[in-house]
């Protein structure tokens, strides 16, 4: 498995605050990671750092075998969609696909043109004049169009109505079909992020929280109701993630590999939504525990 | 990278374009006719209409404008803009360093600025020319080229300076990162340099000319005093009315500055007399023989003064001086902005 | 061609939804031997999800033998479902109906059943899975 992102005890200070910590990471190549958490939470500051434009206080990122940021070839592999994609407000749409094609080694104008056609951008548009959405599609075909091996998002649809939305991920959906690219992006809409990505990151308090696929993730977690049990009497294979008490009865999410046998829970499901505030809501574990919570990825057996 | 430099800039390009198309129009037909008033008699600025003085010292206004606005409006918002609206992380993802999109954007506006100053320097020194130090029979002149008020908007000094103030505008601009601000240090800062620049550089760039006089009527020059009571102040002319005078100093037979004797303020004609040049010059009258006495008892004028025929050495050394001035900030700047904006 | 749609409140998830979709399809008769199936980017371009999702779907007909993929070519129907039901119904019929039967002996209310039958069948689900 290749890496295309790798972090090593990742962080950044800004002058008192560390807004990242000790962060470890994974990303394999080929499908579309999720990054989640509150405001404020690092999100944006991992972002950045892969894609170059801020350097580490602390630890190492290794972006698709190179530094971040460090030359034009490793720039060309990486695209980036801001938060708030900014434009050139004075600049025309096709303006901007020049810059692009002037810019980059490997531009597909071809393509770009027949995305922004489809979407009914008009090229003499000025960006400035553009609503949210299409400026949001702008920049996607500007980061799509470039043909990175990587694409990250930082909140890309967060100002954006339903619609504008749906649009924006289908049209990036498509293109992880067509290209095979590797997306990263940030999201604190969990229910966007449930449909589109295979693994998510949760980071809280410049933290990493959890990390891993989602499918086993939502494999592995369950939710159990039953009369009120003080967590230590609990099975060892179960790992107790959050908990809730009333005076009678008790509400577990624990992560286990092995089936729950005992009758008097109640198993339910969790989404990912559900998933994700239960370890959010969990205080900073210790540095290596966020990537052993998760385990072996279960093999679909055949 | 140069379409896009061109791509940004091109309104203000443009504009200054048109302006500088403006002047030059307006110079060659406002100024044939000076040179050739000018050769045909010694008290040329008799001849010239206030129309003529207006459009000098406007000339002198707008070269000392012009590279202060070009640092505020070209130099400042080019890093702070893209700062303030975020667009720097639209074309720092681009596959170009950051450190080849400021050169790029730096070196092509600095040329596009050094066109147009040189531009605008060659069109109102051309027109200038024939003027520049005319006097007329009696009072009023015009500010011989040496000195500070007309120096630095002549030749190529101002094309030096628009380029330091360029460079300056956007290093301001990449440390504050926000652009009215940006402007507004710039422009503080450049007219702080502009001022600073005749008063304590210019004078130093070449070394100074020493020259020490009798007092006589046809050395003197004029003779001021602080307030009814205070003590008198003597200046001599130069030996060339475009020479660039520093210090005017009474000195005493050692060659030691030192303070007129009293019994010269008696010899002062009072207030209200008959304008004391005038008596002066017909070589009578308390003044001329005040000074004779002076000279008498060894007192002498000290003049400290650049000549009037190295204004192009001034010229060139002020340049290069701002030119490597610029050249030091745009590195600065350069690794500024790879290094310190991440 | 079929489009497929999805629930994200249904709590299946939507790899499964996707296969419940060509299988009701192939009851229905809506597909039928040598359809193409939807290309992957047609589906995620439409429905906005991860195209894993629609490949682990697709393979997962193909394991059961209903579709064949034809690299560079599409994702084809091999075999229509029609036949597969019919025959095999009437016993499991009568089998359903004697395990109703021990059920509400057992003291189960509707309910119960419901929830009992549920609860199996979704872990027999992820077991598969």
């Amino acid at each position: 498995m290749t890496a295309v992102v790798r972090a090593e005890g990742l962080g950044k200070r800004y002058r008192r605050r560390w807004a990242l910590a000790d962060c470890e990471l994974e990303i394999p190549a080929g499908g579309v990671t999720g990054l989640v958490g509150p405001n404020g939470a690092g999100k944006t500051t991992l972002l950045l750092l892969a894609v170059g434009l801020i350097r580490p206080t602390a630890g190492t990122i290794e972006v698709c075998g190179g530094r971040p940021g460090s030359d034009p070839a490793q720039l060309a592999k990486v695209g980036f969609v801001a938060q708030d994609t900014p434009t050139y407000a004075r600049l025309t749409v096709a303006d901007h696909l020049r810059l692009g094609a002037r810019l980059n080694p490997r531009w597909d104008e071809a393509a770009a043109r027949s995305r922004l056609d489809r979407l009914g951008l008009d090229p003499a548009q000025r960006a400035g004049r553009l609503s949210g959405g299409q400026r949001a599609q702008l920049a996607l075909t500007l980061g799509l169009a470039k043909r990175p091996e990587l694409l990250i998002l930082d909140e890309p649809v967060a100002n954006l109505d339903p619609m504008a939305r749906r649009d924006f991920l289908q049209v990036l959906m498509e293109a992880v079909a067509e290209h095979e690219l590797t997306v990263v992006l940030s999201s604190h809409l969990v229910s966007d992020l449930e449909r589109i990505c295979d693994r998510v990151v949760v980071l809280v308090d410049s933290h990493v929280h959890l990390e891993g696929e989602v499918e086993t993730l939502l494999a592995s977690h369950h939710r159990l109701t039953g009369a009120r049990r003080d967590p230590a009497r609990l099975p060892a294979g179960q790992h107790v993630v959050s908990e809730r008490h009333t005076e009678r009865q008790s509400t577990f999410i624990v992560r286990t590999d092995e089936p729950i046998l005992d009758p008097a829970w109640t198993v339910g499901q969790l989404d990912l939504e559900d998933l994700v505030l239960a370890y959010m809501e969990r205080p900073v574990p210790p540095p290596t525990a966020g990537r052993a919570a998760v385990g072996p990825a279960l093999e679909v057996i055949r | 990278m140069i379409w896009l430099t061109w791509r940004q800039n091109r309104a203000q390009l443009v504009t200054a374009g048109a302006a500088v198309a403006v002047v030059a129009v307006a110079a060659g037909w406002t100024g044939r006719r000076l040179a050739d008033l000018v050769t045909t008699t010694d008290t040329g600025y008799d001849l010239l209409t206030p129309a003529d003085i207006a459009l000098f010292f406007a000339g002198v206004v707008m070269l000392a404008v012009v590279p202060g606005l070009v640092g505020a409006f070209w130099g400042a918002p080019m890093v702070a803009h893209e700062m303030e609206t975020g667009t720097y992380r639209l074309v720092w993802n681009q596959s170009v360093t950051r450190t080849r999109w400021l050169a790029t954007r730096l070196g092509l506006t600095a040329l596009a600025a050094a066109a147009v100053t040189g531009l605008l320097s060659l069109a109102v020194t051309w027109w200038a020319g024939p003027i520049d130090g005319v006097v007329g029979a009696r009072t009023g002149s015009l500010p011989t080229r040496l000195t500070p008020v007309t120096f630095a908007m002549r030749g190529v000094v101002p094309v030096a300076y628009t380029l330091f103030a360029l460079v300056l505008g956007v290093v301001i601009g990449a440390v504050v990162r926000r652009t009215v601000p940006a402007m507004a240090i710039t422009l503080g800062l450049f007219l702080a340099v502009q001022i600073a620049v005749p008063l304590w550089v210019r004078p130093h760039l070449a070394t100074p000319a020493d020259l020490t006089v009798t007092m006589d009527i046809s050395t003197f020059d004029g003779l001021s005093r602080s307030g009814l009571d205070g003590p008198i102040t003597l200046t001599a002319q130069p030996s060339d009315r475009g020479d660039w005078v520093l210090s005017n100093t009474t000195v005493d037979a050692a060659g030691a500055a030192v303070e007129l004797p009293p019994w010269f303020a008696e010899c002062v004609a009072p207030p209200g007399g008959p304008p004391r040049e005038r008596a002066a010059a017909e070589g009578k009258g308390p003044l001329a023989s005040c000074l004779a006495r002076l000279g008498a008892e060894g007192y002498r004028q000290r003049l400290v003064y650049q000549p009037a025929n190295r204004f192009w050495t001034l010229q060139w050394r002020e340049s290069a001086l701002f030119v490597l001035a610029a050249g030091g900030l745009a590195a600065v700047g350069l690794w500024w902005v790879r290094v310190r904006l991440s | 061609m079929i489009e497929f749609s999805l629930d994200a409140r249904s709590g299946v998830s939507p790899y499964l939804q996707v296969v419940q979709q060509v299988r009701q399809a192939l009851r229905l008769g809506l597909l039928s031997e040598g359809d193409q199936l939807p290309t992957v980017k047609d589906v995620v371009a439409h429905l906005a999800i991860n195209p894993n999702t629609v490949l682990k779907a697709y393979r997962e007909l193909e394991h059961e033998g209903l579709v064949a993929a034809r690299p560079g070519v599409g994702t084809f129907v091999t075999r229509s479902l029609v036949d597969v039901s019919l025959p095999a119904l009437e016993p499991l019929r009568r089998d359903l109906q004697r395990w109703l039967t021990k059920a509400r002996l057992a003291g189960l209310d509707a309910e119960g059943i419901e929830a009992l039958f549920v609860d199996t069948f979704r872990r027999s689900q992820r077991d598969v899975a």
